[in-house]
């Protein structure tokens, strides 16, 4: 099981658009990966548990994974958030 | 005046609105000033004013639990309940009266001296001037209602037993099928929101997509709803989008909370693992400290799964009313097995008749 902090460096925060980019490259790996920010856990891979999140501009999150290719999930879902879903 | 004016200003502004059952209660305190700004209607609404002390507005709610200082008053501490509210009625205020009466305001002080959360006048009852002046020196809000003592204690506890629930968010689908609140588990992308879609299609209902959040009420039952009211009723289908379910079927089929009695795990059949296939054995999940029974369904290509829950849910209702299907059916298969015995004890293979 790995864990790391995230940042979300968008302007406008984690919306619809980069949910689903989220989701849609979590869902390439086989292991359970989740998003956590304050008390509320999210499952990675749905996109409406994503967007509940309400992560704004600044939020930190914790990403954990727990499964076979747990180190390639952490790394490409980070590589996301600091590129900003590619908005910017 | 007007630091205090400036400082309720703020409060109000900072604060985002909030519904009674989306306040998050693990990082969040429950102040004074949040049990005066629920928004409640008919018999849940508290009547609840401020009428002196401002500044204890912003002490929190520790416990969902409501003390009558009488043995307070009376000067007797130890065990006094401070974190609870403290509620003055018809038997505390004339008690008050009788204390202002004689002089005597060093009970008062010493209760106004811990740090309790608020004080709450019933019937519309007036505190003592002193009471007043020792509130306000210790800044501890007095609120005022006009309903009954009993009737706001139970209003109280009602509305504070909800926020103070213990409280989980899940990944799954709650649907209400026949009455049975059933909540389907799974991995992403195995069906579950196909699935919650044709029962609605079918004429069940969709209490929460994706996000179901949880709490239990009572230590026996756990209610589940859409964590956030916004969005709740929002489906996301691969290959068609976020869809808006109350939008396209209507109010018929969305339901914005409901219990769950069933938890379905659904996954892609394993053909190496050995499925239920009796139903005699009850298999229980606890969820919050409560027992919710559960049943594992494999999926496959082409299997109706929707027409599977339904035969479940009813099931499920059988088994409340307490007929065990499964069950009756082994005890039968048992006396048939048996008068086949009974019938060879008489008559042996070679007897001929």
């Amino acid at each position: 099981m790995i864990e790391k902090l995230l940042t979300v460096k968008n302007r406008a925060g984690i919306h619809a658009r980069p949910a689903a980019i989220i989701a849609q490259t979590a869902n390439k790996f086989t292991c359970e990966i989740t998003l956590i920010r304050d008390d509320v856990t999210v499952n990675a891979k749905s996109i409406m548990g994503v967007i509940t999140m309400a992560a704004g501009y600044n939020t930190t999150l914790t990403i954990q994974a727990d499964g076979p290719d747990e180190k390639e999930a952490v790394a490409a879902i980070e590589k996301l958030f600091d590129s900003k879903f590619e908005e910017e | 005046m007007y630091p205090e004016r400036f400082f309720i200003i703020c409060a109000c502004i900072a604060k985002k609105r909030l519904s009674v059952y989306s306040i998050r209660m693990a990082e969040k305190k429950f102040t004074v000033l949040d049990l005066l700004e629920l928004d409640l209607q008919g018999h849940d609404a508290m009547n609840l004013k401020c009428i002196a002390g401002r500044r204890g507005l912003t002490r929190a709610l520790t416990v969902p639990d409501i003390n009558r200082p009488g043995l307070a008053l009376s000067g007797f501490y130890d065990s006094f309940a401070y974190q609870r509210v403290q509620l003055f009625g018809r038997g505390e205020v004339p008690y008050l009266q009788k204390l202002h009466s004689e002089g005597k305001q060093d009970t008062i002080r010493k209760l106004l001296s811990f740090d309790i959360p608020c004080c709450v006048f019933t019937h519309n009852l007036e505190p003592t001037e002193e009471f007043r002046a020792a509130a306000e020196e210790n800044n501890c809000a007095l609120l005022q209602t006009n309903l009954e003592s009993t009737d706001f204690s139970s209003r109280l506890l009602r509305v504070v037993a909800n926020i103070f629930a213990p409280k989980k968010t899940m990944h799954g689908v709650l649907v209400e099928v026949y009455g049975v609140g059933i909540l389907l588990t799974g991995h992403s992308g195995v069906g579950k929101s196909e699935t919650a879609l044709e029962l609605v299609e079918r004429g069940h209902r969709l209490v929460a997509d994706d996000i179901v959040e949880i709490r239990c009420v009572n230590g026996n039952t756990v209610l589940g709803q859409g964590a956030n009211t916004l969005i709740s009723h929002h489906m996301e289908i691969r290959g068609l989008g976020i869809i808006n379910v109350a939008q396209l079927y209507g109010v018929g089929a969305i339901r914005h909370q409901k219990e769950v009695q069933l938890v379905v795990y659904l996954e892609e059949w394993d053909s190496n693992k050995v499925y239920d296939r009796i139903g005699t054995d009850q298999n229980t999940v606890d969820l919050l400290g409560v027992k919710v029974p559960c049943l594992e369904i494999p999926v496959k290509p082409g299997r109706n799964l929707p027409i599977i829950l339904e035969a479940a849910a009813m099931n499920e209702r059988l088994k409340n009313m307490g007929y065990y299907s499964a069950r009756d059916f082994n005890q039968n298969v048992l006396k048939w097995i048996e008068t086949g015995e009974a019938q060879t004890a008489y008559y042996g293979s070679d007897d001929s008749y």
